[in-house]
C-alpha cells in the first residue's frame, strides 16, 4: 500500500466524473492519504483463509408474479427533469466531436 | 403559545395517542402545536429543511373525521411526525442535504412513508441531516448545521441531527432516521433522546436513498423507549419491493418494552468498546448504568470482541466503495442539478461539472476513496480485505452472544463537541462512531437511550444496547427497564431537563 499522488487523486477524479478544482486536488491528495494509511491496517487480520462478506443476510434473487402493476407517473418524472424534449429526456451530446 | 399546547408538545406520543383517540384533543389541535413550536424554534435549531404544514393540517384533519366516523385507527393516529429527508415522499421536496437534489419532487413515496401514512400518522416535514448522510455532526448539510437543543453552539450528532434535535427541541414527538454506522444512535446520544437501529432487513429501503445499500437501514427515534416501540412496529416488516427484506414476523417490541423485566438476563459488557478515548464523564454514566442494571436482576459478563478495533478501517472502505457506486446516479441527466449544459459540452463533462457543482467536500472525498478502494490493483488489498473484517466482526458478535443474551457499551466515545470543531479533520470526525459501526457491519440491531449528563459539561450521555439480528425485542426490553430506573432516580425522563429554547 503505497502513497497516493496529486496525479492519482486527478485520475480518480475523471474517473468518479468530479471536475475537481486544483486546490481541490492538493487538499484531497493528502487527506486520501492519511485516511488510507489508518485503514491499511485491517490486513493484519484479514487472513487468506476468512472468507469475505459482502452483505450481512443471505442474498437471493426474489421473484415476484408477473403481474403488471402502476409504474411512476410520466408527467411527474419528467417534471423533476433537468431537461425534456417530446416525452423524452434531453441529454447533451455524447459523442467527441471528431467521432460525430 | 398558549399553556394548553405548550404541554402537548411537551407529551409522550403515547399519550398523544390515547388522548386523541378518546378525543381529549384532535389532531388538528396536536398538529397546530407542533407547527407553532416548530415557527417559534427552528430559525435557531434548524432542524427542518422543509415543514409541510398545510398538508400536515389536512392529513390530521382527515383524520379527526376517520376517528368522528368511528373507523378503526392505528396506535399512534394523528400524531405528528418529522421524515429524515433521505426518504422520499411523491412531490415533496427531497435533498438529502445536498444542492445536487435541490428541488427535487420524488414520484414517489419511500416504503416507511407509506407505512406511515397507512398509519394515520401526520408527516410534518423532512428534517436536516449531513449530505447524502455522510457525517456525525449534520454540519456537512449543503443547507446549513443543525444546532443542539441542549447547547445551540453544539453539533445534535449525524447524520440525522435533524431528525434527533427536532425531539429535544419539542418540535415533534416522534421522527425517522436512517443509520448506516450510528446515524441513528449517535445523535440520539448527544440530544438526549432515543434512537434504534433495527435488524438489517427490518425496515424496507425501498425510497431511501441509498448510501451504503448492505450497511443502511431506517429506524424509529422518540423520547422515551416506548414512543420508540409503537413506531418501530408501525414501519418494520417485509416489503417484497426490497429483495434484502426479512420475509418474518416483527419481533414483538412493543411487549418486550411492556414488559421491562430484565431479571436473569445475561449482559455483555465490550471490553474494546470502553478505556481510552472515551470521555470520562461518558464512561462514569455508563458505569453507573451497569450498577443499575445489575439492580434489577441482570447478570453482567464481560465480553471480548477482539476485531472491533479493526471496524472503523472495515468500514471507512466499504462504506466509500458502496457510496461510490450508489452516488454514480447523480449524473444530472434524469434528475437533479445540471450544469455546463451549452450546446457544445459533451455528457461526460456535463456530468463532471454538474458533481462538481452539486457535491460537498465530504461526499467528494469518498466517492473518490471509494473510487480508489475499488479500482483494479486495488481491489484485493482494500474493498476485499475489508469484507473479510466483516466476516471476523460478525463472528465475535456469534460468540459474544453465545456468552451473553445482549451486549452493551457508551454509544458515543464523546458528548456533543462545538460546532465547526472537527470539520476538516476527516478522521476525528470518523471516531464519533466507533462504538456503532460493529453492528453495521454485522447487520444485528442496536438501541441508544440516555443515562445522564456528563459531570463535565453537563451534555447528555447516550447507552448502547446491542442484540442479535432479529432480536429487536431485546432492545427495548433492556431499554424499558433501565429507562424506567433511572426515571425513578431523577423523578422525570432525561429531556425533561433539556434547556428552554
Amino acid at each position: 500500500m503505497t502513497a497516493i499522488t496529486r496525479d492519482e487523486v486527478a485520475h480518480l477524479a475523471k474517473l468518479a466524473r468530479l471536475d475537481l478544482s486544483g486546490t481541490e486536488l492538493d487538499h484531497y491528495a493528502e487527506q486520501l492519504d492519511v485516511i488510507l494509511q489508518s485503514v491499511a491496517r485491517i490486513s493484519e487480520v484479514a487472513a487468506d483463509e476468512i472468507p469475505p462478506t459482502s452483505h450481512p443476510v443471505p442474498v437471493e434473487n426474489v421473484f415476484r408474479a408477473d403481474i403488471a402493476l402502476p409504474g411512476l407517473d410520466r408527467a411527474e418524472v419528467f417534471a423533476a427533469a433537468p431537461a425534456t424534449e417530446d416525452d423524452r429526456f434531453r441529454v447533451p451530446r455524447i459523442l467527441d466531436e471528431e467521432e460525430a | 403559545m398558549t399553556s394548553a399546547a405548550a404541554d402537548l408538545i411537551r407529551q409522550s406520543a403515547s399519550v398523544l395517542a390515547a388522548a386523541i383517540s378518546e378525543g381529549e384533543v384532535s389532531s388538528v389541535e396536536v398538529t397546530k402545536a407542533h407547527l407553532a413550536r416548530i415557527a417559534a424554534v427552528d430559525e435557531r435549531v434548524h432542524a427542518f429543511l422543509q415543514v409541510t404544514s398545510k398538508a400536515a393540517l389536512e392529513s390530521a384533519q382527515a383524520i379527526d373525521e376517520k376517528r368522528k366516523s368511528g373507523a378503526t385507527l392505528g396506535v399512534l393516529a394523528g400524531v405528528p411526525i418529522a421524515v429524515k429527508d433521505v426518504l422520499t415522499m411523491r412531490g415533496v421536496p427531497t435533498t438529502c442535504g445536498s444542492k445536487i437534489l435541490e428541488g427535487w419532487r420524488p414520484p414517489y413515496d419511500a416504503t416507511v412513508v407509506s407505512r406511515l401514512r397507512a398509519a394515520d400518522l401526520v408527516i410534518l416535514g423532512k428534517t436536516n441531516m449531513d449530505e447524502f448522510a455522510m457525517g456525525s455532526s449534520t454540519e456537512h448539510s449543503a443547507y446549513g448545521p443543525t444546532h443542539n437543543p441542549w447547547d445551540l453552539e453544539r453539533i445534535p450528532g449525524g447524520s440525522g441531527g435533524g431528525s434527533a434535535a427536532a425531539l429535544a427541541a419539542f418540535e415533534t414527538p416522534l421522527s425517522i432516521g436512517t443509520d448506516t454506522g450510528g446515524s441513528i444512535r449517535q445523535p440520539a446520544a448527544v440530544t438526549g433522546t432515543v434512537g434504534v437501529k433495527p435488524t438489517y432487513g427490518g425496515v424496507s429501503r425501498y425510497g431511501l436513498v441509498a448510501l451504503a445499500s448492505s450497511l443502511d437501514q431506517a429506524g424509529p427515534c422518540a423520547r422515551s423507549v416506548m414512543d420508540a416501540a409503537l413506531l418501530h412496529s408501525v414501519i418494520a416488516g417485509h416489503d417484497p419491493r426490497d429483495s434484502t427484506s426479512i420475509n418474518a414476523p416483527v419481533p414483538d417490541v412493543v411487549a418486550a418494552a411492556n414488559r421491562g423485566d430484565i431479571r436473569g438476563l445475561r449482559i455483555g459488557l465490550v471490553k474494546e468498546l470502553s478505556g481510552e478515548g472515551y470521555q470520562a464523564g461518558v464512561l462514569q454514566r455508563f458505569n453507573e448504568s451497569v450498577e443499575l442494571l445489575q439492580g434489577l436482576g441482570a447478570e453482567v459478563v464481560e465480553v471480548s470482541c477482539p476485531h472491533f478495533d479493526y471496524a472503523l478501517g472495515a468500514y471507512y472502505l466499504i462504506l466509500p466503495s458502496e457510496a461510490s457506486s450508489n452516488l454514480a446516479r447523480f449524473d444530472g441527466m434524469r434528475y437533479g442539478l445540471r450544469v455546463g449544459d451549452n450546446g457544445s459540452n459533451s455528457v461526460e463533462q456535463v456530468m463532471s461539472l454538474s458533481r462538481e457543482a452539486g457535491f460537498g467536500a465530504e461526499v467528494k472525498r469518498r466517492i473518490m476513496l471509494g473510487t480508489y478502494a475499488l479500482s483494479s490493483g486495488y481491489y484485493d488489498a482494500y474493498y476485499g480485505q475489508a469484507q473479510k473484517v466483516r466476516t471476523l466482526i460478525t463472528r465475535d458478535f456469534n460468540a459474544a452472544f453465545e456468552k451473553a443474551d445482549v451486549l452493551i457499551s457508551p454509544t458515543a466515545p464523546t458528548t456533543a463537541f462545538k460546532i465547526g470543531e472537527k470539520v476538516d479533520d476527516p478522521l476525528a470526525m470518523y471516531l464519533n462512531d466507533i462504538a456503532t459501526i460493529p453492528v453495521n457491519l454485522a447487520g444485528n440491531c442496536a438501541m441508544s437511550l440516555p443515562v445522564g449528563l456528563s459531570p463535565a459539561d453537563g451534555l447528555p450521555v447516550g447507552l448502547q444496547i446491542m442484540a442479535p439480528p432479529m432480536a429487536d425485542d431485546r432492545l427495548y426490553l433492556v431499554g424499558s427497564a433501565l429507562e424506567s430506573a433511572l426515571t425513578d432516580r431523577w423523578g422525570h425522563l432525561l429531556i425533561q431537563e433539556v434547556p428552554n429554547l
